[in-house]
């Protein structure tokens, strides 16, 4: 590898509003590699491929295309250099064929103002045939996810691309999809093209690239050989840090109670989830965990009444609730946050005092229906200094804060109420490392004052770290139940994807989902 | 990280506000200049005579601009306005003409016209179509409706008792009637949206509906109240026309809609929901009424009226969308 990078990033820094999406970071891409780069969720991976693609432009540092600094201005600029993306996320018309979705990208640099649908479905088919036997005349919104997937990675391939990044390519596809794919990538380097392969599983990784980068938190931590380094090192790296530093203590021996807040009996919507039961005392933070779409979050909005739920009981203190809908649990001590902060947990244009006061509008009105507006802000002053919130007042919009600090005021909103019990779902995606601490002590500050916490989470180091009992969820119902003494990351991939204890194949599932 | 939050909280004027008022003083500013330069250009600009005559043009739509801007806010629109407006005048007039007392017919107009507000809130809130669509099907169904009842005629009330006309034509020490209604109505909405529970419940369910509905706020409910409200204003509205016109036309308010939308619009409201106050909608509509009269008084073509008000509107919304880009980064 003497000749030059097809393409280097040097020093490029990304934030969005207050949050550090990249921090200064390096990346090389060498001609005819396959390279991946792993990270937690938020590590950056996505930005950096963003910023490459011309979908995001940096707010500092350079790209180099061939040795010259380039601004890859819009995806149509990254296109016509040779860089071609595959999102994770599907995005295709799904109304037209998959022969027009395909060449979407190829036909608008054609030159000719007419389109040759044979010839188009005759090339399509062919490129189409290398990966899987898909009618290319069919439309998208019929074909399944996995052949999506594929048809997403096909349209990269009509491209004429030097630079090919995948972003979790085989997230949704078979096996034997992803070892078609896997050849194909393999020829495709045989080529000269250089390839970007993101990924978790760390088992692919190590068959099918060259060499590894490793992000964290948004900086770039280590570049190596593959030869070089073992599915461990890449983890360690991934996770940075000894787990249990980063959370608050766990509750000793002595602080346990029997006293139950909350128990659910077999609760079930008639369609996602089924038989859940489970029990959550006082003083103690639950874990909930599984796979996403396994049901975490429908059991929560099946608790506080956001879904229907056609079975089952849900009793506080003992007390059996009639929930019908969500105003009825909050009226009965139970609160939700919702993983999607943005989307449903706060009003990011309306003020920090008017988000802080929406559950508790009915205490804050007096006799003729008009708000009492001082007690309104100082039920907001309260909390927003219990809770540390740094603003710059409280009548700023939400918008004006950070992730961890928007976060903070959403948990105001619900122990303005003053719950018995919080559901929090995801309560620490997309903020920084410092925040995310800062909510875990806030939260085990709050159990410990008696409020019973259920926190349903992906990550599983927050899992792990946070939590003083877990639960996994499986299709819909409670796979099983790990005590303090049996949380391990391994033990909880295998309740998740329902693998026995035993067996190779399951250790490297373990490390590959640490994300 | 104490020390900043107390000092922070003594901020007096909160950001948000402060670019509310900016807006607003932004127009007060505009229209003052506008009427300096006027008061120069035309002498007729600065006479009593010619305020009273722009007042009066803008109260009755200011009454309408208000129900506008509160629809905006909980994220919705209604198209039907000018529609509903000229069909409570309509029927209140046929009404009167068959013998019916003209108070209890203008409360039947009313009502009606709350009825119209509360079939498109059904529409939009339990059918589940959107705001735009259905006012722009209930527009067209509602000017035919006034067709169908006035046969395509405009109805003769100059037998309207002179204790109703006053309501639209009357003063009270010299200041009409008119205006007073105006005033009270935009008062008591302003205060009502910057200090009632109910009100504050449009803001949630129009800056984020799902989590108000997350936080348990019925946001059907409230969307379906606030197009009843929004047509129940132009019924009354409407009312306050026929006894000032002492008519009632069958083509009445066509295209009022779009100067009742531009007026929120530039007063500061956003179609996406969640922002906008009475105040800045009653300064967006005295800009436009400014305009017009100062382009009646410098000779300028009816013709270019148009033009110019969609320039303002154009010129308020990229206003709009660069400082909310802004704020966004």
């Amino acid at each position: 590898m003497i000749s030059q990078p097809v393409l280097q990033v040097r020093n490029v820094t990304k934030h969005f509003g207050a949050v550090k999406a990249l921090t200064n970071v390096d990346f090389n891409l060498e001609k005819g590699e396959i390279h991946a780069l792993c990270g937690e969720n938020g590590a950056g991976k996505s930005t950096l491929m963003n910023i490459i693609a011309g979908v995001l432009q940096p707010n500092e540092g350079e790209i180099l295309v061939d040795g010259t600094p380039t601004k890859i201005a819009s995806p149509a600029a990254a296109q016509s250099l040779g860089i071609g993306l595959v999102h994770q996320e599907i995005a295709l018309c799904p109304d037209a064929t998959v022969a027009e979705n395909m060449f979407m990208a190829a036909t608008n640099r054609r030159r000719s103002p007419l389109m040759n649908y044979a010839s188009l479905a005759r090339d399509a088919q062919a490129v189409m045939n290398r990966l899987a036997p898909i009618d290319v005349r069919r439309k998208v919104a019929d074909l399944s996810i996995s052949s999506q997937q594929l048809v997403e990675i096909a349209k990269a391939l009509t491209l004429d691309c030097r630079v090919l990044i995948l972003d979790e390519p085989t997230a949704a596809l078979t096996e034997a999809e992803a070892q078609a794919l896997f050849g194909i990538i393999r020829d495709l380097k045989a080529a000269g093209i250089s390839i970007i392969y993101i990924s978790h599983r760390m088992a692919e990784i190590f068959s099918l690239c060259d060499r590894v980068t490793v992000f964290r938190d948004g900086r770039h931590v280590s570049t190596e050989r593959i030869a070089d380094v073992t599915p461990d090192d890449v983890v360690r790296r991934m996770v940075g840090r000894e787990i249990t530093q980063l959370y608050p203590p766990k509750q000793a021996q002595g602080e346990q109670s029997d006293e139950v807040i909350l128990s659910v009996r077999g609760l079930g919507d008639g369609e996602r989830i089924d038989g859940v039961g489970f029990e959550l005392r006082k003083g103690e933070i639950l874990g909930i965990g599984g796979l996403i779409g396994s049901g975490r979050t429908e059991i929560a909005e099946a608790i506080c009444g956001l879904r229907r739920k056609v079975r089952g009981d849900v009793l506080l203190h003992g007390k059996k609730q009639t929930i019908g809908n969500y105003r009825n649990a909050v009226d009965a001590g139970i609160v939700y946050l919702s993983e999607d902060r943005k989307g449903s947990g706060v009003f990011v244009d309306m003020s920090i005092a008017q988000n802080i006061s929406v559950l508790d509008l009915k205490t804050l009105t007096g006799p003729l229906g008009l708000m009492n507006a001082k007690a309104e802000a100082d039920l907001a002053r309260d909390f927003t200094r219990r809770l540390g919130v740094r603003m710059g007042g409280i009548a700023m919009p939400v918008s004006s804060l950070s992730g961890g600090n928007q976060q903070k005021v959403a948990i105001a909103k619900q122990l303005a109420v003053r719950p018995k019990v919080i559901l929090m779902d995801e309560p620490t995606r997309g903020i920084d490392v410092g925040a995310k601490s800062e909510i875990h002590r806030l939260l085990r500050d709050l159990a410990r004052s008696g409020i019973g916490i259920v926190v349903i989470s992906s990550e599983l180091p927050e899992l792990l770290g946070l939590c003083d009992r877990v639960l996994v969820v499986r299709e819909g119902g409670i796979a099983g139940e790990l005590g303090e003494a049996e949380m391990t990351e391994e033990a909880v991939i295998r309740l998740a994807s329902g693998v026995g204890p035993h067996g190779e194949p399951q250790k490297i599932k373990a490390a590959e989902h640490v994300a | 990280m104490a020390v900043d939050t107390v000092v922070a909280t003594q901020v007096q004027v909160p950001a948000w506000r402060r670019i509310g008022t900016m807006r607003e003083a932004g127009l007060i500013a505009i229209i003052l200049a506008l009427g300096v330069i006027m008061s120069f250009a035309s002498p007729h600009f600065l006479t009593f005579g010619n305020m009273r005559a722009m007042l009066m043009s803008f109260s009755v739509e200011g009454i309408v601009v208000v129900g506008m801007t509160i629809l905006l806010i909980v994220g919705g629109i209604d198209l039907a306005v000018g529609s509903v407006v000229c069909f409570a005048m309509v029927l209140a007039g046929s009404l009167f003409l068959a013998g019916v007392d003209p108070w209890t017919a203008s409360l039947f107009g009313i009502l009606a016209s709350s009825l119209i507000g509360a079939i498109m809130g059904f529409f939009v809130t339990v059918v589940g179509l959107n705001h735009f669509i259905t006012s722009l099907a209930a527009m067209v169904i509602v000017r035919g409706l006034c067709l169908v009842i006035t046969k395509g005629t405009p109805l003769s009330l100059f037998t309207l008792p002179a204790s109703f006309k006053a309501v639209g034509q009357g003063t009270f020490n010299g200041i009409p009637y008119v205006i007073l209604i105006f005033v009270a109505v935009v008062v008591l909405f302003d205060f009502l949206l910057r200090r009632a529970t109910a009100f504050r419940k449009v803001f949630y369910t129009g800056s984020n509906e799902k989590a108000a509905l997350y936080s348990g706020i019925k946001t059907k409910q409230v969307k379906f109240w606030v197009t009843v409200l929004c047509s129940t204003l132009a019924g009354v509205a409407g009312v306050i026309y026929m006894s000032r016109f002492g008519a009632a036309t069958p083509t009445f308010g066509v295209g009022m809609e779009l100067n009742i939308i531009a007026a929120a619009v530039i007063g500061g409201a956003s179609l996406n929901g969640g922002s906008g106050t009475i105040f800045g909608a009653i300064l967006g509509m005295a800009l436009l009424s400014v305009v017009t009269s100062s382009l009646i008084l410098l000779d300028v073509s009816v013709y270019w009226q148009d033009m110019i008000k969609g320039c303002i509107l154009l010129a308020a919304v990229s206003i709009d969308h660069f400082l909310h880009k802004r704020k966004a980064i």
